[in-house]
């Protein structure tokens, strides 16, 4: 059910074309942020106008989308970019991760790995990792040129002094191939390690500051730190009250005004892969009906 | 090192200034400046507001680029060099103390992590060790060990400036870049930071251009002394001989206090 009213993917192939050579480019220098021409979407920049001109830019007919947010694939703003592209690409979408050929996705990895030939495409709110240290844009640009980068161990130094421990959860700074400080969008830290050798091809799309960057399949991303307080993915010390997985990362979530709370996998079709074949965690088999 | 070099690195000045010029316009901000700078001299360099002293120190400095003339610093032509090299300077071997402190601090960076900035940049990556020194600078500045973790809007002005000397020092820097480091003070802080600076200075053998309209902070600071006017240098020589001996008129007028400056 295509709406013929639009081009394919709803942006014409003039759009397409440039933000394909920003992608290119991107590509061609992993972690360096890449200007381009972010064009006016039928939604709000909060909704990821970045990932979306990306992901219009790199769908073809045969494709298989998934869309997830803080990694369910039924939020509001998953379901709505899903059904964006089934009315304007017609592509066939699916929830399951290793069927999936396109993913945009905001604030998560997925868990279950990635192969080759699949792209993950993030939604990027703020592309600049420097911009709390330096708001001056030339200043930031002229930073990145030099690999003056020595204000990003001060942030870190900052979190240490003031919270005995690198207090960043989210948005965990890396640098690229021992090149460029890129800002891996908020996903939790927990996630930075799967930034890293990916057998997918990443992409960023920050659609208001009208950036985009990449990761090429396997390429190195180090977490930032300090040697006497090394990076630390962290989780809630907990196992999915479903699935009982103890390697996912989890939300929690109140389950009555009694202070009954429950931890469940945050990407919800690895939860579901995983009751599917027969792992049952603490609430898993009582409260089926709490399922996020 | 080789004997050679050995020999070159102290028979040859830290600093060589030739025929420097900077103009805004058609206006003169500085013009035909030359002089050399020895490791371990400080020179002060002196004149009324306008005379170009600000100009000068940040050419030289390369925080503005001069029109004109030559800078070598420890034989390497700083006008010739690309930015990375001369950034690169400018965080290990060269240190810039503003005239306000809010101009040479992270007012929003805790009293350490400004002082751990430079070791940073440089690749220090052990927290611990960070701290260690920066607890050891702000000792050296005279800024208790437990304001480490408290912001600079919540120091007293001598304090901050203090705290800008700390910043600057921590990586050793060879050549310091001075402007009007006492200026905005009261007397009484002045003549501590004043004191402080002395020992630093002396202590760690640093090659010192500092600029100042207060002739009895170059009395205290300076072995040379270079008068400005109107951009130009009017006259220069040790501090005392100046001081004592002024040849040039407009120098008689600035020793004699009869200009305001
Ligand atoms: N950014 C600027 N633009 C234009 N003129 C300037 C600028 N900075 C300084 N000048 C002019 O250059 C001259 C020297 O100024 P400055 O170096 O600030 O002197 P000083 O530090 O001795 O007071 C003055 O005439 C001043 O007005
Ligand atoms: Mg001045």
């Amino acid at each position: 059910m295509t709406d013929q009213a639009y081009n394919f993917a709803y942006l014409d192939e003039q759009t397409k074309r440039m933000i394909r050579r920003a992608l290119l480019k991107a590509i061609a220098v992993p972690g360096y942020q890449v200007p381009f021409a972010s064009r006016e979407m039928p939604m709000p920049y909060g909704w990821g106008t970045g990932g979306v001109q990306v992901t219009a830019a790199c769908l073809t007919p045969e494709d298989r989308l998934k869309v997830i947010d803080q990694g369910a694939d039924d939020t509001t703003n998953a379901v709505s970019i899903r059904k964006f592209f089934q009315r304007t690409a017609g592509v066939a979408t699916t929830e399951h991760t290793p069927d999936a050929t396109v993913i945009q996705t905001r604030h998560r990895i997925p868990e279950t790995a990635l192969k080759a030939g699949q792209i993950l495409v993030y939604q990027v709110p703020i592309p600049e990792p420097l911009r709390f240290l330096e708001p001056r844009e030339s200043e930031t640009r002229k930073m990145h040129e030099l690999e003056d980068y020595g204000l990003m161990h001060v942030k870190l130094y900052e979190d240490i002094a003031r919270h005995g421990t690198i207090a960043t959860a989210y948005a965990y700074p890396v640098k690229v191939e021992g090149r460029y400080v890129m800002d891996p969008s908020p996903i939790p830290k927990f996630d930075n390690p799967k930034l890293s050798g990916n057998a997918a091809i990443q992409l960023f799309g920050a659609g208001r500051e009208q950036r985009i960057y990449a990761l090429p399949p396997w390429t190195e991303a180090v977490s930032l730190d300090f040697d006497d307080h090394p990076f630390q993915p962290s989780k809630a010390p907990h196992d999915c009250d479903l699935c009982g997985a103890a390697d996912s990362y989890l939300d929690e979530l109140i389950t009555d005004d009694l202070g009954g709370r429950m931890f469940v996998c945050s990407d919800t079709d690895f939860c579901a892969g995983r009751r599917a074949a027969g792992h049952i965690g603490r609430l898993g088999a009582a409260e089926p009906e709490v399922v996020p | 090192m080789t004997a050679m070099d050995r020999i070159a690195a102290v028979t040859r000045p830290l600093l060589q200034v030739d025929g420097l010029t900077k103009r805004y316009g058609a206006r003169i901000g500085c013009a035909d400046v030359t002089f050399d700078l020895w490791p371990g001299e400080v020179l002060g360099i002196v004149g009324e507001s306008g005379s170009g002293k600000s100009t000068l120190l940040s050419c030289l400095a390369g925080h503005q680029r001069a029109d004109l003339g030559r800078i070598l610093y420890d034989g390497r032509d700083v006008l010739a060099m690309g930015e990375t090299e001369r950034r690169g300077l400018g965080r290990t071997d060269w240190a810039f103390v503003h005239q306000n402190p809010r101009d040479g601090l992270r007012m929003g960076v805790t009293a350490g992590g400004n002082v751990g900035e430079r070791l940073m940049a440089v690749g220090a990556r052990h927290y611990g060790q960070i701290r260690d020194k920066a607890t050891d600078w702000l000792d050296r500045v005279e800024i208790a060990a437990d304001r480490i973790d408290d912001r600079p809007s919540a120091f007293s002005g001598g304090m901050q400036q203090r705290l800008q000397i700390a910043r600057n020092l921590v990586s050793s820097p060879r050549l310091v870049f001075m402007d009007e480091p006492t200026g905005g003070l009261d007397v009484s802080v002045q003549a501590r930071l004043l004191d402080l600076l002395r020992g630093l200075v002396r202590d760690l053998g640093l090659s010192v251009v500092i600029v100042t309209h207060d002739l009895a902070v170059v009395r205290l600071l300076a072995h040379r002394l270079m008068v400005m006017k109107s951009g130009r240098v009017v006259e220069q020589g040790l501090t005392d001989q100046v001081l004592d001996d002024p040849q040039h008129a407009y120098t008689q007028l600035l020793v004699s206090s009869v200009l305001q400056v």
